[in-house]
């Protein structure tokens, strides 16, 4: 996509509904949305303040769409956008942020930040002021359809070996299946024992499902980089996929932002509802529990406490179902501090882990989740996002903490009865 | 040059009529300016009600957490007295509420003006406090624009001028209500242009807030 300061300011106007206007018109500058972020609470900048991150996009409400601001306009008066403006304010949303929302849980006035930086993002990538991390990821989720260009021959190398270690036959492209699970590339590179566990799980719970040779990725770039028309696309290969196999539900995976995307996102990027259900597989593993189809042998005794991923919690709504699976079976379940959707990002959501020029600053930020892992002592965290997963395990080893970080459906798999 | 009774004419009447006009047309126009954007309907399949939860966060929204209270103190304490002091003073002193039956119709009671005169030096103690807090606080220096100096000066002066008109300090009666009644009705014409609108606007802003989020199962 070519991208131009007028096409970035033309996506802006298009982003302005009476929610961002209602937003920007209640902001009293009051600053505590900059104590709810942990870009601001470690690093004490106070441009990284959330609301601040969202002016580009203030300025072209005030400026379009307020009478004040065009009259301001015509006479030449008020801030207006720049090319420059917006290349100046990259690392402050791309960067600085991982639309963890937790700004829009405290605002007093109400401000879904989060969302406003979201629709901030729109206007930035269309003028071309992305991150290189994220526009390359999101050309390779475009031409390969993988952001880590994941093809289909590695996923099948991937199977095979499952297929070795478990003795379970995994499922593809099997018409008629009621589920169609989805996979992030990060689960088929790093934690193919995802697929594993999964396999197990559906075996023992007797689940029909598959996975679409044609559409197995589940994350969106196009959501991370803020471009509806490329998210549109990737979503629409999903929904084709699960047209092609007619499948009754999608799985979403042990990802965040995939969940957003496939699960909230999606019907509205492609303007028409699903024909089928999306299911996050947290959400599907509880209702299993609820049906009696879960048997778990021993119990854990270890101390173990859950880190919400933010678009499966706070942002997704699967905020009790991670916590009555590990009550399953785990004994000495632990809270954090600010827990579900009041959690603290690990620090690499929203695009972030894929921008390499953040590197720096997601591990400084990553003192508050010691911080808060500090004030509980446990042996061992579990979480359901494997961007999460993987960037806890760089900030635990960055701030030589040691304990391992567990996936929830991997940790069921393993202390299932006839495991 | 208008005398002091003049004066006094002319702020109760046309003064009056003029600001309470543009105080009402600005906060409409500005009300309309934002519904009227509206917003597309939501084609994901919900887990939760908008309705219910955007009604829910309109009020739990006063209410801060116990994480973020302690995270955000100064803010929240600060904001809590004088909005509830601005509130007490507006609305709970007999004299106001006079004007509010001759305008509205409907009175209801009062309370002591002791009480009042207590609260309104602790409003304006609080906000001069609130002002150097924001020329000093770093974030809030940094986000801090003309729009906001200006609210908080049309917000104190009737404070001030009121709290003067009360006391009798200075000059004759008919000046300081007029004077007072003036710093009212600048509030009044500055009120739909400023942040000071968040007073209306923070009702669509939470119900959105509440909604979003309790359509995806989550209340906010």
């Amino acid at each position: 996509m070519s991208a131009s300061f007028e096409k970035g300011y033309n996506a802006l106007k298009e982003q302005v509904d009476s929610t961002v206007a209602s937003f920007f018109s209640s902001c009293v500058h009051c600053g505590m949305c900059a104590d709810a972020c942990l870009f601001y609470t470690e690093t004490g900048a106070p441009e990284r303040t959330p609301i601040h991150k969202a002016e580009p996009l203030r300025r072209v409400w005030k400026q379009e769409y307020t009478l004040l601001g065009r009259i301001g306009k015509l006479f030449g008066i008020g801030a207006k956008v720049t090319d420059e403006m917006l290349e100046q304010w990259e690392t402050l949303v791309y960067d600085s942020c991982t639309l963890c929302g937790r700004c829009s849980m405290v605002c007093p006035v109400g401000n879904d930040i989060a969302d406003m930086i979201r629709k901030t993002r729109e206007g930035m990538a269309a003028a071309g002021h992305a991150p290189p991390g994220l526009i390359g990821a999101t050309k390779r989720a475009v031409t390969i359809g993988s952001p880590m260009g994941v093809k289909l021959p590695a996923l099948q190398a991937q199977i095979t070996h499952v297929e070795k270690d478990t003795g379970l036959k995994i499922p593809v492209d099997v018409e008629g299946a009621d589920y169609m699970l989805l996979l992030s590339s990060m689960e088929i590179m790093n934690f193919p024992e995802f697929i594993d566990a999964v396999a197990k799980i559906f075996k023992h719970a007797n689940v029909s499902w598959t996975i679409s040779s044609e559409a197995f990725e589940a994350t969106n770039s196009g959501i991370q980089i803020g471009s509806s028309d490329i998210a549109a696309e990737l979503v629409q290969r999903i929904v084709d996929a699960a047209a092609k196999l007619k499948v009754k539900n999608v799985i979403s995976p042990e990802c965040g932002h995939a969940y957003m995307a496939i699960r909230w996102d999606g019907p509205n990027l492609i303007g028409k509802s699903y024909d089928f259900k999306v299911v996050h597989i947290l959400e599907l593993l509880d209702d299993l529990r609820q049906q009696g189809r879960l048997k778990v042998s021993g119990r854990l005794s270890q101390r173990l406490t859950y880190h919400d991923p933010c678009q499966i919690s706070r942002r997704g709504g699967v905020i009790d179902e991670p916590r009555n699976l590990i009550n399953m079976i785990a004994d000495n379940f632990t809270e954090m501090p600010d827990t579900g959707k009041m959690n603290w990002c690990c620090g690499a959501g929203g695009g972030v882990s894929s921008n390499e020029r953040a590197d720096e600053i997601r591990l400084q930020v990553f003192q508050r989740k010691k911080d808060q892992l500090d004030a509980i002592h446990v042996d061992g965290m579990i979480s359901a996002c494997s961007n999460c997963r993987i960037h806890l395990e760089d900030g635990l080893e960055e701030y030589h903490m040691d304990m391992p970080v567990l996936s929830l459906t991997e940790t069921l798999a393993e202390n299932l009865e006839d495991n | 040059m208008m005398t002091e009774t003049e004066l006094l004419t002319w702020v109760r009447g046309p003064g009056f009529q003029i600001a309470t006009i543009i105080f009402v047309v600005g906060v409409m126009l500005r009300l309309f300016e934002i519904i009227m954007l509206g917003r597309k309907a939501n084609l994901a399949e919900a887990k939760g009600s908008e309705m219910s939860s955007g009604l829910r966060t309109v009020f739990s929204r006063t209410l801060p957490d116990a994480s973020t209270f302690k995270r955000s103190t100064f803010t929240i304490t600060a904001g809590y007295i004088f909005h509830i002091g601005l509130f007490v003073v507006i609305f709970l002193f007999a004299p106001h509420i006079l004007l509010f039956k001759e305008v509205l119709g409907i009175s209801w009671p009062a309370l002591p003006s002791t009480v009042i005169d207590a609260t309104a030096v602790i409003t304006i103690i609080t906000l001069v406090i609130v002002l150097v807090h924001r020329l000093k606080d770093p974030v809030k220096r940094f986000l801090s624009n003309f729009d906001d100096y200006l609210g908080w000066f049309v917000t104190i002066l009737p404070l001030v001028t009121g709290y003067i008109a009360f006391h009798r300090v200075g000059m004759s009666a008919p000046a300081l209500i007029a004077i007072h009644i003036l710093s009212v009705e600048l509030l009044m014409v500055v009120f739909p242009f400023t942040k000071l609108m968040h007073m209306f606007t923070l009702v669509l802003a939470r119900w959105y807030n509440g909604a979003i989020s309790g359509y995806r199962g989550v209340q906010s």
